[in-house]
């Protein structure tokens, strides 16, 4: 078993990932962009090691109803990741895709299933740049979705990575078409693949 | 003035009525509350794992139902709860995603239920009512005057156990 403590983990590692970050969430931007068939800005990726308690509260609220959408990967790293939009702009993300202007609480089957190929093209985006610059394999599964409470959502990540340390690992991504759309990617490797990703990006530890 | 102290995740409180515990967004972690009826001294816990003891980083107590529990009654006893009174509900354990089984962490959100109930057990604390399970989440508010354990979720009707 390697070594890595999430808490204590070094400066480089947080740039590297900060920079997969950037090239992820710009090749996502590309991937919605082509999806929406419209121009999609984003902002710098913001990486953030946090405290459990604080990841609720930078998305506005543990309470604040979100979409999580969440793919198991497997191949040479394993671990997860997942993809959060805040409610409305899952809805206005939705909309967009299908053309349909619906405003009940509620998504209807059909808006999940849109909501779900949003966050597998999104989040595939993200693994394929890892994937490039690490040169390494990465399958993800096909992609599950919860629409709940942000702190709900998070507990699932925040408990694989409760196995490692006491802080979460986030990248915070805005969007904006015609609106601003905040995004943010968990992303979960095991403790091995830690070790794999930087051995394979030269870095030694 | 009654007030409603939040308890994080991988966190713990205790309180005295009138004042209230709250923990928002509880997932596939587990809220345990315990209190002693007599003297309204009440605690909260928001567990994440089962077991402190599969795990290397384990100082965080908290964070695991194991050391967790056992540091709330500590914490309520030195309160003034008596230590033979004290009863408890849960609520949480949710599975959030269907396939969450897949991964190593078989089933986060069973296991923390079912490890909380069995320190409640070894430590002879009666569970008096229990929300736990299924695909959401909750907030929970716990009430030691009265012993209401409110729980909130999202497009479902609030209720008290």
């Amino acid at each position: 078993m390697s070594n890595i403590d999430i808490n204590e983990m070094s400066q480089t590692y947080v740039d590297v990932l900060k920079e997969i970050g950037n090239i992820g969430a710009g090749n996502a931007t590309t991937a919605l962009a082509q999806l929406l068939n419209c121009k999609v800005d984003m902002k710098v990726p913001q990486v953030k090691l946090l405290n459990f308690g604080e990841v609720g509260e930078l998305m506005g609220g543990e309470e604040q109803v979100m979409a999580g959408i969440y793919l198991v990967v497997e191949g040479d790293i394993n671990g997860s990741i997942m993809f959060l939009l805040e409610y409305q702009s899952a809805r206005h993300l939705v909309s967009k895709l299908m053309g349909t202007q619906s405003e009940g609480q509620e998504f209807t089957e059909m808006e999940m299933s849109a909501l779900k190929e949003i966050g597998n093209i999104i989040t595939g985006a993200y693994l394929n740049s890892l994937s490039t610059l690490t040169g390494l394999k990465i399958y993800p599964s096909v992609p599950d979705l919860s629409i709940d409470m942000a702190g709900a959502i998070l507990s699932v990540p925040a408990i694989e990575f409760g196995t490692l340390g006491d802080k979460i690992l986030l990248i915070q991504t805005q969007f904006s078409d015609e609106i601003e759309l905040d995004g943010y990617f968990v992303m979960i490797p095991d403790v091995e693949s830690y070790g794999k990703i930087l051995t394979s990006l030269g870095i030694t530890m | 003035m009654s007030e409603i102290i939040k308890v994080g995740m991988a966190d713990l409180k205790i309180c005295k009525s009138p004042d209230a515990l709250t923990t928002l967004g509880l997932g596939s972690c587990v809220g345990i509350a315990i209190r002693d009826p007599i003297t309204k001294v009440g605690g909260l816990a928001h567990i994440m794992l089962p077991d402190s003891t599969r795990i290397r980083n384990n100082t965080n107590v908290p964070k695991f139902a194991d050391t967790g529990i056992v540091e709330l009654v500590n914490q309520l006893v030195k309160a003034g709860a008596s230590r033979s009174r004290l009863v408890s509900k849960i609520a949480g354990g949710a599975q959030m995603f269907a396939f969450q089984n897949k991964t190593d962490l078989v089933r986060v959100g069973e296991n923390n239920v079912h490890a909380s109930k069995v320190v409640l057990g070894e430590l002879r604390i009666p569970i008096l009512a229990e929300d736990t399970g299924l695909n959401y989440g909750r907030t929970v508010i716990f009430y030691p005057e009265t012993g209401e354990f409110l729980i909130k979720s999202v497009g479902k009707q609030e209720k008290v156990i």
